[in-house]
């Protein structure tokens, strides 16, 4: 609330600042002899001071309003009677400091009981500390604009460059910005490195990625205490399961998608393409939890019934029922890369293979696929990426099986749905059973990782031939 | 001369028309191979055309009736008899606002006492023969618990009902609404099924139009008037945060990289790893966000704002791609023009480019953003799938949201009622993902220029 108060304090405070700064630099303009005179338009002069009374100010309210609490609380913390937190566990010493701070903004009463003089008492210290922080707080983002401010304004002459130094201010911004994709990518890698790595701590890497059985015991409380049995932990179960399912989803996919492909990019009358490929498309945009709700619902009783015509035993819940309904959310994938790739190969290899008599599937097949080869290994790559990637589907239609097992009619486990299944309800990053998560989660980055750049490479460098 | 060039004329025009034969022969198998090439292709459309008719054929099918749910017309009657309350506490000058809520809870507790579910029972039984009154327990099982709570709260907002009586059409519990829809699948007792039929035969059970699937949250204690509200808002939420979070900041790093920066190593490798990231499983932002905004920064589970966070990053490559597109897509002249005029190169992008380029930054903004709130497997990670029964107030409030909540649906027991309501919850996800890409596309439309 306070925050917000000087938030907005601030923000009139920038506003202002502005039109002095506008002002001040047609004054002296006039003396210099007219706006003309000026390096930069008015604007830029107000901009300017507007960014030196507020970005400083508001970087010390930011810091505030992230830290702010936690250093109040580390205060109250030390300033309580020694031994209050002895027999607590750290969470509890933590949600009791917690309802210390709601009770000090008169946003909870203290709890009767044993703690209820702690409560009280550390409240009051807060309310206190916290009154004089937020006025220490004001005092030194209050003085921080201002001088700003006045720094600026002194500045404002003829021959100062505003505008070079306001725009130094976005580009330095918009770089920033860009940063925030490379930090992305550091933070998955080392969080999932930190973990896994203490997750090896546990079991041994080669016993995870050789293993053959994946059996992890049930909760740490069991077991994790004697430091005895966590269970095995063998990867190529899931690994093999991922396998399966991604293969029948590009068995499913690529075939279908390419011809779909090709039909709309080489054959279909304009009015059936302009319909077909965003219908088609619509495909793409649905949620991946409803394709796997109906490869449930719809698909999986299909398929055990089509089983049974067939004498075979399929289960609802299956690698093929997963693997099929994979497929069908991968299409659209397909179909749309190779509809570019199918259109960028130039008009002249086709008329060339008119001319020499060649039907239209014959130019098709021996001469448009050939030279759009190295695109369409790429999406394919891409595509088996997403499919190795690919979650809700196989949490709900895989079935969860993690056996060795070549029969696709049965159920499987793959990556991705262990991950779910060992790091949903309670976060217990202190057990191997859910660090084994990020360990999986490694691996997962690692493979799609390489094949994002075989196939970006393959695509980049099949741009370049016919640009 | 016909005689004379005869004899010599026919080898060659027998050759000729063999190799005609021929020649027609295999282009019929030609043409044929074509024709089949074409069928294949038209296959492969068809299949894909079918796919999607099938899928949102089903999910009309399914989910449509789950907003038509069994009612129960009755007369319920707040006889003050039974419900000993005085009228609702105040807040008074001289307290804090806690201390009001405390007298307020009190308050609430008393009126939690009062005997609603007889108050129910006894507006059933006057439709029903006299013996039903000996079986109270079973015509209570044909309501679903959430009404008498939404008959207490009808009390608490309006005292003056108290002595008052209101005509209602009570909420029937799930295992009669499987039973009346479809009377094969449901494992209604039949001591409350025998109710339940006297009930239908006298009109009184029918189906109707209920909001409940909209407007109440979730509930494990009554399916029945289980609901998206706390879901959908937290979806909202959600979409919102990802709109303020993840466009501006996507937008600007596309113009850095675009307009501005250098050619060299390090833009390179922002570059492709950009690339990289949008081909990233969703699944590891959520291992992300478990790490660092849970355990590191110790931000609440399954609040939206964590949520948003993890969908901002997961969306952020997305919106830098198609962001870059159509700035590329600005032809060179209108920059050379600016900066031939004496503009900078910040005011040539800020002031030419970018709003030539708003609407294809926008609308791939929007397909990005539509995507994202359709995700869930990055929210099952940083603990959204826990079961919340309240409609959050701020983003930092645990909440549910609309594909977890499918999720959460679709694995409930009672597996009759729950795939209809997870086919509606599907459906008012779907609604709110092609919204906002028919928008999408409307911008695209209105404001597309070519070049």
């Amino acid at each position: 609330m306070n925050g917000m108060v000087t938030l907005a304090v601030l923000l009139l405070a920038m506003s202002l600042a502005y039109r002095l700064g506008r002002a001040r630099s047609l004054r002296v303009a006039q003396a210099a002899g007219g706006v003309r005179a000026l390096h930069s338009r008015p604007v830029h002069y107000g901009v300017l001071a507007a960014l030196w009374c507020g970005v400083p100010a508001l970087v010390v309210l930011l810091a505030w309003a992230v830290m702010g609490e936690h250093v109040l609380q580390s205060v109250v913390a030390a300033a309580l009677p020694a031994g209050w937190a002895d027999g607590m566990e750290a969470f509890e010493a933590r949600v009791l400091l917690d309802r210390i701070s709601a009770i000090s903004k008169g946003e909870a009463l203290a709890q009767e009981g044993a703690l209820h003089a702690l409560q009280v008492q550390g409240a009051a210290h807060m309310a206190a500390l916290r009154q004089t922080g937020q006025l220490a707080v004001a005092a030194v983002v209050a003085l921080l604009a201002a001088g700003g401010l006045w720094y600026a304004y002194r500045r404002i002459a003829p021959a100062l460059r505003a505008r070079n130094e306001v725009e130094t201010a976005v580009r330095a911004l918009l770089a920033g910005c860009s940063l925030i994709a490379i930090v992305t990518t550091l933070g998955i890698v080392l969080s999932l490195l930190g973990e896994a790595v203490r997750f090896f701590q546990f079991v041994a890497p080669a016993d995870f990625f050789l293993g053959t059985v994946w059996e992890p015991n049930f909760s740490s409380a069991d077991t994790g205490a004697q430091g005895g049995d966590y269970g095995q932990f063998g990867l190529l179960p899931l690994a093999w399961g991922t396998l399966m399912v991604s293969g029948i989803a590009l068995v499913v996919a690529v075939p279908t998608g390419l011809m779909m492909a090709i039909y709309l990019a080489e054959y279909a009358p304009r009015g059936l393409r302009s319909v077909a490929k965003p219908v088609i498309e619509v495909l793409a945009g649905i949620p991946t939890i409803v394709y796997g709700f109906f490869a449930l619902l719809a698909l999986g009783p299909a398929l055990h019934t089509a089983g049974q015509w067939l004498g075979l035993e399929v289960r609802a819940a299956s690698a093929l029922t997963a693997g099929v309904a994979m497929g069908v959310m991968i299409i659209p994938f397909i179909s749309s890369l190779s509809d570019d790739i199918l259109t960028q190969v130039p008009r002249a290899l086709r008329d060339g293979s008119y001319g020499l008599g060649a039907t239209q599937s014959e130019t098709i097949v021996r001469v448009v696929l050939p030279a759009a080869l190295p695109g369409i290994v790429g999406a394919f790559l891409l595509a088996a990426s997403r499919a190795i990637g690919e979650t809700m589907i196989v949490v709900l239609a895989a079935g969860n099986s993690p056996l060795l097992h070549a029969n696709p009619l049965e159920a499987v486990s793959t990556v991705t749905l262990t991950i779910v299944n060992q790091l949903t309800g309670d976060l217990d990053f202190a057990a191997p059973q859910s660090l084994v998560a990020f360990a999986l989660g490694l691996t997962l980055f690692v493979l799609t990782l390489a094949l994002n750049i075989v196939a970006l490479y393959i695509v980049r460098k099949y741009h370049e031939q016919y640009d | 001369m016909n005689n004379m060039t005869e004899p010599t004329a026919a080898a060659p025009d027998d050759d000729a028309r063999a190799r005609l034969a021929c020649i027609r022969a295999t282009l019929a198998r030609r043409h044929a191979r074509e024709r089949r090439f074409r069928a294949l292709g038209q296959a492969a459309v068809g299949f894909g055309v079918l796919c999607v008719v099938f899928l949102f054929a089903s999910i009309l099918y399914k989910g449509v009736p789950a907003f038509w749910q069994a009612h129960i017309a009755a007369e319920v009657h707040f006889d003050p008899a039974r419900i000993h309350v005085p009228p609702p506490p105040h807040p008074h000058s001289d307290e804090t606002p806690a201390q009001f809520q405390e007298r307020m809870h009190r308050w609430r507790e008393q009126l939690a006492r009062a005997p609603w579910e007889d108050l129910l029972v006894d507006a059933l039984l006057a439709h029903l023969p006299p013996e039903a009154a000996q079986h109270r327990a079973d015509v209570a099982r044909l309501l679903t618990r959430g009404e008498r709570y939404r008959v207490r709260e009808m009390l608490a907002e309006d005292f003056s009902l108290l002595g008052k009586t209101v005509a209602l059409a009570l909420l029937a519990d799930a295992r009669v609404d499987v039973w009346y829809k479809n009377a094969q699948q449901a494992n209604l007792p039949d001591t409350v099924r025998r109710w339940a039929q006297e009930l239908r035969a006298r009109g009184a059970l029918r189906l109707q139009w209920s909001s409940a699937l909209l407007m109440n949250t979730d509930s494990r204690a009554s399916p029945a008037s289980a609901g998206l509200a706390g879901a959908l808002v937290g979806s909202l939420y959600m979409m919102l945060l990802v709109i303020v979070l993840a466009v501006p900041v996507g937008v600007a790093s596309a113009i850095w990289l675009e307009e501005f920066a250098p050619k060299n190593r390090f833009t390179d490798l922002i570059e492709v790893n950009i690339n990289n990231l949008a081909a990233v499983p969703s699944i590891l932002f959520g291992l992300l966000g478990a790490v660092i905004f849970i355990n590191g920064l110790h931000l609440p589970l399954s609040a939206p704002l964590v949520g948003a966070l993890v969908l901002s990053l997961m969306t952020l490559p997305t919106i830098i791609i198609a962001t870059r597109v159509s700035l590329q897509a600005i032809p060179g002249s209108i920059r050379q023009a600016a900066l031939g005029i004496g503009a900078s190169r910040v005011q040539a992008v800020f002031h030419h480019v970018l709003p030539l380029a708003l609407p294809g930054i926008l609308t791939g903004a929007i397909i990005g953003v539509a995507r994202a709130i359709g995700e869930t497997a990055p929210l099952l990670l940083i603990g959204m799938s826990a079961f919340v029964s309240t409609v959050p107030r701020t983003p930092l409030e645990p909440s549910a949201a609309l594909p977890v909540q499918i999720y959460l649906w679709q694995g409930n027991e009672l597996r009759n009622f729950f795939e209809a309501r997870a086919s509606a919850a599907i459906l008012v996800l779907l609604v709110l993902m092609l919204s906002l890409n028919a928008f999408a596309i409307w911008l695209r439309k209105r404001f597309e220029r070519r070049w």
